[in-house]
């Protein structure tokens, strides 16, 4: 009965417009963002280029505090956050050998919400100057008394975002719940399907908190209300415990998935199975539970009392154990294999080193009286670029090289990877390790100069030059995606004799997945197969007609919706805001009314396709 | 090969040696920031060992364990080591136990509440979009921008902001504390040496968060008093070279700035001015600079709350004449 | 209706759990759920934290009246019950008691909207508005969040309740009538806290 659906397939731009294929969905989030990466690299040369010199005026006062509260917001959740998004869309119902994600539908509108949000936040730079209060937005300095109307697009753009980023989460728990295939035990899951898993968690419990921060801060922003207004008996300190109650968890959404990366990296490259993977993966959960319980160590110096920050020094310092436990796993993976050095490994091997000088910083900040020397000094500043950048970026990079010929087909330009890599890591090392004696030497962080003879010119001029440097080794990147995307697909199945599910089906992955739901014997499920002689993987069902949900352009009619009720919001044109909210609620009353009966690819056509291959 | 840029950063760091010593938190002058300079080095000192027993094992596993050309085995699939895991639960845990005892000892011995100690110096601190007022409650003395404090004594700070978040950070003397608005910090400080410390502001407060410098002057015992007598003096006449910026000052400036000893003006109280280090926090101490300064202190510090006043070239030196004797 | 009959009859024991596009849908709803936990977990901590600083404007003491209050409780309270009761029904495929009791949940869900309004109003007219303190403003941001997770709730389950009048009780609706229905019981247990943590304590002092 269902046959009789003929579903309209769309091609080109309206085809990546109206996608609900988890696979497409993947790489629109990468694209994404590379693209708010580039945006918020540029940025952040800029404030280089500022702070080259002493006493220098390109970007001075709020010109500088809005390059500065833009890279740090477009980088956490417009850069990296859709990145991990995006791999996790790549990877995640690969690995668990699903044919898709629990709700093909949402997950386009997560995406189509998440870019909505971000495009609103950075046409602030055309309609009046962006936010400029950090991306921490303390109050009362982000409300409107010593704020700027950027601070709007602020509290709007990530609002907006973040409902993408709730349900997304949603999302791929409920697809790693209830959608692995048979013989996938939790206990079989990749590394980086478990910390997709541990980071939606996170994000799950995370994210509505910072969402009411938001929405207390917009209420006192848009309608006066008192949250933070210390006259009416506001509390200024409440907003610091809202954002770290989320910010803290937010970090590990970013790192945990970036581990994932490391792990199977590491273990494909050293054609060696993940050394302790039960311990991995309790180190995973225990790092994931902790991270609710530190967020004070944000606020050390704010005067939480002696009690408090000893509570939350001995909890931060905790996390140094599993974390611990996940670099030894990693080097004795390594040990006694036999190590491959690409451009992914690369990535993935140099992440080792720049991520414990990152933990290392990190347990020195977790003492509270050496802390209120660092705190918001340079050396923080250096501390979570080791993390996010020698951490978070080190590991997205070597999944782009390592998960690139399963997305497009292609193997990138090995020579061409390897001088990225040199240049970015070397200039990474050069911008941020200076910076920790900046700090101490008495740098301030979001300081737009410095006076001469304070002893900080060095410092700043190596850091500038290492920016630069940075700079180029992406130039280097996008080089090879130009020349990489006009080769022919000649990238196999499996180019790095991987280990898990993803790389026994064609590359790229047909839009169906798997021909046949795979039947999981082990850890490992590919290579398992592969060592007992076989080809591909012992399918666990009938060849049989395959249903595909339909593709649809509602996600983004509905993400239009909250994009134009956002400006009304800003603009206090309350009937637009409340128009665009209409709009989107129609667009679910009309999926709740209209059933989606989806198609079927017939066992003619798989066999056909299974003929190409 | 990249182990060179952090050599490079090292490299750069031995260059300059600790920074500047009046500002670097590694150049300590007092026993808070002694104390929280010796937790740096254990800290520090700890995880220097974690780096190398790392590194030694990550140089060796990449130097013996890579993959030679024509080398085809597949290594042993090692599951894990029960052993060799408990050992790298066990260890990390006693580091950081030998880090956080002293760790809390000292979170505790320096959240003292020093507000009733009768040998303490009190002083309030309230931060200002973007400058520093001092009060001395028990002396009757309000100051801005220059904090002058003895040596050998505790000073016990309240902290408070007046408009945005602020961090009162003097690096040598001792680690940081907000300026909340609304909520008043309570912390101390000692000095142990005669100088002119550089502070800052830590917390991004606004657009001149960089420009939110100030000065703490500190001064023998017996110099200390000797600066409380001079405030509490009754002003000196004022000479006729200066009456007529007097008349100026009184006109333009009066509104925002008092000169009187205790007086809370809602700009700095200028009260001793002429013996300030800086002008603004940020400028040398001199006439033109003083001139700069009034003349248009928006292009000195952006989203200053002092207006262009709009003297004309005559009144400026006049201004500047009267205060001058301001000492 | 025939047609309904004939699908109903066809129906497993428990219809909502029939598919996995079921089952997911329900996962996901607690979930979610345990999303929206988080959310009025930090609003109620914001009120906790904000709800004695009233420089200005009426307290919560001399505001509340607990009668009305009372009433409310009782009316939402009591479209929980009867929303269990639709789910009852659904389970033994009757669809005209089950739409008859979700009729009776809008009702009472409505009632309870319009109680919320008039007391909102009175207290505007007492002079406590949204901007007269920091309690003002946390007190009406988490209620009003409440009052409007009631309003769509009201919306959602009316559109179900007109979708099944065309499309029956199918594999396909029965899911989302069941996540309705904890939405529903969601929002109810919400309301208790409010009532102990927002009127009753604030009635104390």
């Amino acid at each position: 009965m269902a046959h009789a659906h003929k579903v309209k397939q769309y091609r080109g731009v309206m085809d990546w417009l109206t996608t609900v294929d988890h696979k497409k969905i993947g790489i629109l989030y990468l694209a994404a963002a590379a693209f708010f990466f580039l945006v918020g690299g540029l940025e952040a040369v800029l404030i280089r280029v500022q702070l080259m010199y002493p006493e220098q005026n390109i970007f001075v006062g709020e010109a500088f505090n809005q390059l500065v509260t833009m890279h740090g917001t477009t980088m956490i959740f417009f850069a990296a956050m859709p990145a991990i998004f995006g791999f996790m869309n790549v990877a995640v119902p690969l690995q668990i050998g699903a044919r898709d994600v629990a709700y093909p539908y949402v997950n386009a509108l997560s995406f189509w919400l998440f870019l909505a949000g971000g495009v609103l936040m950075n046409t602030s730079w055309f309609l009046g100057g962006a936010p400029d209060a950090g991306w921490t937005a303390y109050a009362p300095l982000s409300t409107t008394a010593y704020s700027g109307f950027g601070m709007d697009f602020y509290v709007l753009g990530l609002q907006i975002a973040g409902i993408g980023t709730l349900i997304g989460a949603i999302n791929f728990l409920v697809t790693i719940i209830n959608m692995r295939a048979p013989g996938m035990t939790f206990m079989r899951m990749p590394l980086f399907t478990w910390t997709a898993f541990i980071t939606s968690v996170l994000l799950l419990f995370a994210f509505p908190a910072f969402t009411v921060a938001l929405v207390e801060l917009m209420f006192d922003r848009i309608f006066s209300g008192n949250f933070f207004e210390a006259s009416k008996g506001g509390n200024v300190v409440l907003w610091q415990h809202l954002f770290w109650i989320f910010g803290h968890p937010e970090v590990y959404v970013l790192i945990l998935p970036a581990f994932g990366i490391i792990s199977e990296v590491v273990s494909v490259f050293s054609r060696k199975r993940l050394f302790g993977y039960s311990s991995m993966v309790f180190a995973t959960i225990l790092i994931g539970f902790l991270s609710f319980m530190v967020w004070v160590h944000h606020m050390f110096t704010t005067g939480m009392g002696p009690v408090a920050n000893s509570i939350f020094a001995v909890g931060t310092m905790a996390i140094a154990v599993p974390t611990g436990i996940k670099i030894f796993n990693w080097l004795f993976t390594l040990w006694g294999g036999s190590i491959t050095f690409n451009t992914a490994s690369l990535w993935g091997i140099s992440f080792i080193p720049a991520f414990v000088v990152g933990g290392m910083t990190g347990v020195m900040l977790a003492a509270p009286p050496a802390d209120f020397q660092y705190q918001d000094s340079y050396f923080v500043v250096a501390h979570f670029h080791y993390v996010i950048v020698g951490g978070v970026v080190l590991g997205l990079f070597s999944g782009v090289y390592y998960w690139w010929p399963k997305m497009f087909g292609r193997l990138l330009n090995e020579t061409l990877g390897k001088l990225h890599f040199w240049t970015f890591f070397i200039g990474f090392n050069l911008t941020f390790f200076p910076q920790h004696f900046l700090g101490l030497m008495g740098m301030p962080r979001r300081v737009f100069t410095y006076l001469p003879g304070q002893g900080l010119e060095e410092g700043n001029f190596i850091s500038t030059i290492g920016a630069g440097l940075m700079g180029i080794g992406m130039l280097f990147f996008l080089i090879n995606i130009i020349i990489t995307s006009v080769k022919p697909r000649t990238a196999t199945n499996d180019p790095w004799d991987a280990r898990t599910l993803e790389w026994a089906i064609s590359s790229p992955a047909p839009e169906y997945n798997f021909k046949q739901t795979p039947l999981i014997r082990g850890l490992d499920a590919f290579w398992k197969e592969k060592t007992a002689g076989n080809k591909e993987m012992t399918p666990a069902e009938p060849l049989g007609p395959i249903h595909m949900p339909s593709s649809s352009i509602m996600p983004v009619v509905m993400s239009i919706g909250f994009f134009i009720s956002g400006f009304g919001f800003m603009y206090k044109v309350y009937w637009v805001a409340i128009l665009g909210l209409v709009g989107a609620l129609l667009v679910m009353l009309w999926r709740s009314l209209y059933d989606d009966h989806g198609r079927h690819i017939e066992v003619e056509e798989l066999q056909d396709e299974g003929v190409k291959a | 090969m990249w182990r060179l840029a952090p050599l490079i950063g090292v490299l750069a760091f031995i260059l300059t040696g600790c920074g500047d010593p009046t500002l670097s938190a590694l150049t300590p002058k007092g026993p808070v920031a002694r104390d929280q300079m010796f937790l740096m080095i254990l800290s520090l000192s700890v995880m220097i060992f974690v780096f190398v027993v790392v590194m030694a094992i990550y140089i060796y596993v990449l130097v013996r364990y890579r993959r030679r050309k024509g080398d085809n085995k597949i290594p042993k699939q090692v599951e894990g080591n029960h052993k060799l895991e408990i050992l790298w639960t066990v260890i990390p845990i006693i580091l950081l136990i030998i880090i956080a005892v002293p760790s809390i000892t000292q979170t505790f011995d320096q959240a003292r509440d020093m507000r009733k100690e009768k040998d303490a110096i009190h002083v309030n601190v309230i931060g200002h979009q973007f400058w520093w007022q001092f009060e001395y409650p028990d002396l009757g003395i309000t100051t801005a921008q220059d904090l002058v404090i003895p040596t050998g004594k505790y000073v016990s700070f309240d902290v408070v902001s007046a408009d945005t978040n602020h961090s009162f950070w003097i690096p040598v003397l001792g680690g940081k504390i907000d300026a909340n608005r609304g909520i008043h910090n309570v912390f101390y400080l000692k000095s142990d040496e005669v100088g002119i410390f550089k502070g800052k502001c830590a917390e991004l407060c606004g657009a001149s968060h960089a420009l939110m410098d100030f000065k703490v002057n500190s001064v023998s015992s017996a110099e200390f008093d000797a600066w409380v007598n001079k405030m509490k003096a009754p002003p000196a006449a004022v000479p006729a070279s200066a009456a007529k910026g007097e008349q100026i000052f009184k006109d333009n400036c009066m509104s925002c700035h008092a000169t009187g000893v205790n007086d809370k003006s809602f700009g700095p109280n200028l009260n001793g001015f002429a013996s300030r280090e800086m002008v603004a926090g940020i400028l040398e101490h001199n006439d033109a600079n003083l001139k700069r300064w009034i003349n248009d202190p928006l292009a000195e510090k952006p989203g200053a709350t002092m207006p262009k006043v709009g003297l004309n070239d005559d009144q400026l030196n006049e201004v500047i004449k009267y205060l001058d004797t301001l000492k | 209706m025939s047609n309904t009959h004939h699908a109903a009859a066809a129906l497993p024991a428990e219809p909502e759990r029939a598919t996995l596009e079921g089952r997911n849908k329900i996962l996901g709803f607690w979930l979610f759920l345990g999303a929206e936990c988080v959310l009025f977990g930090t609003l109620f901590a914001t009120f906790v934290a904000l709800r004695n600083q009233v420089p200005e404007g009426p307290t919560a003491s001399e505001l509340f009246n607990l009668s009305t209050v009372a009433l409310s409780t009782f009316i939402l309270l009591t479209s929980s019950l009867t929303s269990v009761m639709a789910t009852m029904a659904m389970h033994r495929h009757k669809v005209k008691p089950m739409l008859g009791w979700l009729v009776i949940t809008v009702l009472l869900g409505l009632a309870f909207l319009g109680l919320e309004i008039y007391e909102f109003n009175e207290y505007v007219m007492e002079g406590h508005t949204f901007t007269s303190s920091a309690f003002a403003t946390s007190f009406y941001t988490l209620v009003g969040f409440h009052g409007s997770h009631v309003a769509f709730g009201v919306l959602w389950i009316t559109t179900l309740i007109l979708q099944t009048l065309k499309k029956g009780l199918t594999v396909v609706t029965a899911p989302k009538f069941y996540v309705a229905g904890l939405y529903w019981h969601f929002i109810d247990v919400v309301w208790v806290f409010i009532f102990t943590v927002v009127y009753l304590m604030g009635k104390v002092g």
